[in-house]
């Protein structure tokens, strides 16, 4: 008999940049992907730096090969005033807002197997579920 | 740090030869297809196999000393082709392709070990071509983590817009989305504008 896969509700987690200021990049990406894990969909004030992004994958995969059921995450930047900007200038604001702490964004990982699509608008964030 | 000292100190040690180059990208953008297009050419044999279902490469393949002629020049490359990187790595999705529930299990595992390794290989390369499908959003955040990955490292990029054979697809989107970046159009699949791709693989080799 299949079991039944649908999701009753999503729970989010807000993670205000405070709380990760002083983490290490092990402690940061240990504390989201702890939370996933848990099925919480995690709305993160501030975006990671490019390198815990990597990081982020790298341990979600070593996660995704260990732990049952677990397929993964989606992850999702949204950044109210760069809404048509290029990749390049995107990467640029991104590398040089991460050094100075970045507020202005909100960062959003979730279990792929909750978050269907994360759509991308400044102003209506919309989570659909799976 | 150490990557870009690492490249700064064996610019002095090393002659230009055997030049890492790393195709990086998502999955199924044609990397491996691309990959085996320059080792065919160049040395006779393939590289590797390429498929339809997703994540056919799961390990990092590469082939040593491949000597490239460009008008009248000759570079010698590592060619080195990486799995495609993604954040989520779904079993479910290869049943689609006829593939048994044991295979497609077996295929995610060695596919999230791939993901990995590719991460892992970043800091060896001298230079990346990023392989992107023309017909996909290349705003992906997958491809941002890849592209801002090298530009913090360093590491010189060009970027290919691959499947243009394909209708209604050209390389304008991505020239779009990046546009301090050498753009080349090809298909690989079609062998479209390879021309145009050694040229600027010429000219990213020069930039390192």
């Amino acid at each position: 008999m299949k079991s039944d896969k649908r999701i009753k509700g999503v729970s989010l987690h807000i993670i205000p940049f405070s709380e990760i200021r002083d983490l290490s990049i092990t402690e940061r990406i240990r504390k989201i992907l702890h939370l996933v894990l848990g099925n919480k969909v995690v709305i993160l004030q501030g975006r990671l730096r490019v390198e815990e992004e990597i990081r982020l994958i790298e341990d979600t995969m070593a996660m995704v090969d260990h732990v049952k059921s677990f397929k993964g995450i989606e992850l999702a930047v949204i950044e109210p005033d760069q809404g048509n900007e290029s990749i390049v200038m995107k990467i640029r604001k991104g590398i040089a807002k991460t050094l100075v702490g970045h507020h202005n964004a909100l960062t959003i990982i979730g279990p792929a197997s909750i978050v269907k699509e994360i759509k991308k608008d400044p102003k209506k964030l919309e989570v659909l579920l799976g | 740090m150490l990557n870009i000292l690492k490249r700064f100190f064996g610019a002095f040690f090393r002659k230009r030869s055997n030049i890492k180059i790393g195709f990086y990208g998502p999955p199924n953008a044609g990397k491996t297809s691309l990959a085996n297009i320059i080792c065919k050419d160049w040395t006779g044999e393939s590289l590797g196999l390429v498929s339809d279902v997703p994540h056919e490469t799961r390990q990092v393949q590469f082939r040593e000393k491949v000597e490239i002629k460009h008008k009248n020049k000759t570079l010698v490359f590592k060619i080195v082709d990486t799995p495609g990187i993604a954040t989520k790595i779904d079993y479910e999705d290869f049943l689609k392709y006829g593939l048994k529930r044991g295979v497609a299990k077996k295929r995610a595992k060695e596919a999230t070990q791939g993901i990995i390794e590719s991460i892992k290989w970043l800091d060896d390369m001298d230079a990346v071509v990023v392989v992107l499908d023309a017909g996909q959003n290349p705003y992906s955040q997958v491809n941002l983590t890849i592209v801002g990955n090298l530009v913090a490292r360093k590491i010189p990029v060009l970027i290919v817009a691959n499947k243009i054979d394909l209708k209604n697809v050209s390389a304008k989107k991505i020239e779009d989305a990046f546009p301090d970046y050498e753009v080349v159009g090809i298909s690989a699949k079609k062998k479209i504008n390879l021309e145009g791709f050694y040229a600027a693989l010429f000219k990213l080799a020069r930039s390192i």
